[in-house]
């Protein structure tokens, strides 16, 4: 990518494009990964509520995956997934392991 | 024509804030600054202004709501002294590099400690590096066509920085002058409507104010602040071109007095400078050529234009009504960096005086001639920086 020079840039460090973080990778900050185990996966949408991230993909209305560049690893979808039966549908495990 | 009134430097710049009519105020009171805001907040009472009044709990917060409010787009004014100066330090820097253009009545007090509250330019010096504009005042009439001069400054496209207006605490801020307000409508027209680049209150096109900036970007912004910084130099002359239609009073990036032929020269901010001109008056009718240049645009810093008019003279003392310990005074610095820009130059000497609202004599102006004037004839400096005016 071509960086701008200091007169194309919009005065005081304003960003003017509206939710440009999203073509920002911030997923290599991650230490725990989540993983998806689908048996045991209901369907309630609360890992997508609780995701400060907007990490979840969700596709016509199911939860699908998450969106690695953005995850944090934060680990709120796992803690607060209901799962079924006790079992959890979010697991966390640590990257690169 | 206007209307020529008694009042203090304090009532001229609430007068002035009345006038201007800003959207968003924000307040808190410190000595000798407080009667700006306090007769503003009685003008916000009588529904006299359209104004929104922001009373905060410390001047970091005040600034704070300053740059808020204007990243919404309002047009947006506030007032302090020293230690509320100081405590806005931070936040000075957030609306600079923000580009953000706010109007600031600073009442030059002494910083602590030893604590007092009277003038001296401590204050707006510390905050020399903070990315203001800053303009100062011998008077009240000054401050107040000042004021007025700094929301079109501040607010000009190539500029979009905020400003500070300086005037000396009680000396001037409590002290009654005769002087003249201008119309209302006047004014009014004068600073025209406000339209901010980036108004976070445009639903329509969201922006992000204050993002993360790492170093592949950080130097390029800060480039773009300077040169606009810079060019606040030509819209301060532009500004004031249009402000002499309106009023009749000229004001330019200093005030040079009897400086054209001048052998020896003060450089002197502020009220001061007022005394000292009497003095130079005196050399004159005893055939010294004696002159002062009275900086006004401070940041700034008009190198060029002030190293041109002190090009002929032989020698020159900067007087600073503040001091940077271990080094020369802050305008001192100023006046030796604008002097390198000509082969020929005058020999230059520091005095600090007045600080803590000491009071500055004429017999002290006049001393300090005296030494310039021997200095000229035999260029033998005794000393580059010393204080003057204390007991020894
Ligand atoms: S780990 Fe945190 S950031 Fe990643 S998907 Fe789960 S809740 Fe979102
Ligand atoms: S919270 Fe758990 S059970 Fe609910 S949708 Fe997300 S992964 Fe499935």
């Amino acid at each position: 990518m071509k960086l701008k020079n200091w007169k194309e840039l919009a005065i005081g460090s304003v960003v003017p494009e509206a939710g440009n973080a999203d073509s920002y990778n911030t997923g290599s900050w991650r230490t725990f990964r989540p993983a998806i185990i689908e048996e045991n996966c209901i369907q309630c949408l609360f890992c997508w509520i609780y995701c400060p991230d907007s990490s979840i993909i969700v596709e016509e209305e199911k939860m699908v995956g998450f969106d690695y560049e953005h995850c944090k690893g934060c680990g709120i979808c796992a803690d607060v997934c209901p799962g079924k039966k006790g079992k959890k549908a979010i697991e966390m495990a640590e990257e690169g392991k | 024509m206007g209307k020529l009134l008694a009042v203090t430097g304090n009532q001229a710049m609430a007068e002035a804030m009345r006038q201007i009519n800003p959207d968003v105020c924000a307040a808190y009171p410190i000595t000798p600054s407080t009667e700006v805001m306090q007769r503003f907040s009685s003008f916000v009472a009588d529904g006299a202004v359209d104004t929104e009044l922001v009373t905060v709990e410390s001047e970091h917060s005040a600034m704070s709501a300053c740059i808020g409010a204007a990243a919404a787009g309002g047009r947006v004014m506030t007032a302090t002294s020293s230690q509320g100066l100081a405590l806005m330090w931070e936040m000075l820097h957030i609306a600079s590099g923000n580009r953000i253009p706010i109007v600031l009545t600073l009442v030059n007090r002494a910083l602590s400690a030893p604590l007092n509250i009277h003038g001296d330019h401590s204050d707006s010096m510390g905050a020399r590096d903070c990315g203001w504009i800053q303009i100062y005042s011998e008077n009240g009439q000054e401050a107040y066509d000042n004021l007025i001069q700094a929301v079109r400054i501040a607010e000009h496209e190539d500029v979009r920085l905020p400003a500070m207006v300086c005037m000396d605490g009680f000396i001037i801020s409590h002290s009654i002058e005769s002087m003249e307000y201008l119309d209302d409508q006047v004014v009014r027209d004068f600073i025209g409507s406000f339209t901010p680049t980036y108004p976070l209150l445009d639903n329509d096109n969201p922006v992000t104010y204050g993002p993360l900036v790492l170093p592949d970007y950080f130097i390029e912004f800060k480039k773009a602040q300077h040169e606009a910084t810079m060019a606040a130099r030509d819209v301060t002359l532009e500004v004031a071109k249009d402000f002499a239609k309106i009023s009749g009073r000229s004001y330019g990036l200093f005030e040079d007095y009897k400086l054209d032929d001048a052998d020896i020269a003060l450089v002197i901010l502020n009220s001061a400078a007022g005394t000292a001109k009497d003095v130079v008056d005196e050399f004159r009718n005893k055939g010294i050529k004696a002159g002062i240049l009275k900086p006004r645009l401070f940041r700034p810093f008009p190198y060029e234009e002030v190293g041109d008019a002190l090009k002929n003279t032989k020698a020159v003392a900067v007087l600073d009504r503040s001091d940077s310990y271990g080094g020369f005074g802050p305008g001192y610095m100023e006046i030796a960096s604008a002097l390198m820009i000509n082969s020929s130059r005058p020999i230059l000497i520091n005095k600090i005086y007045g600080l803590g609202g000491r009071d500055f004599f004429p017999e002290h102006a006049g001393a300090v001639l005296n030494e310039l004037k021997e200095i000229a004839a035999t260029g033998n400096v005794k000393t580059f920086k010393e204080y003057i005016g204390y007991r020894d």
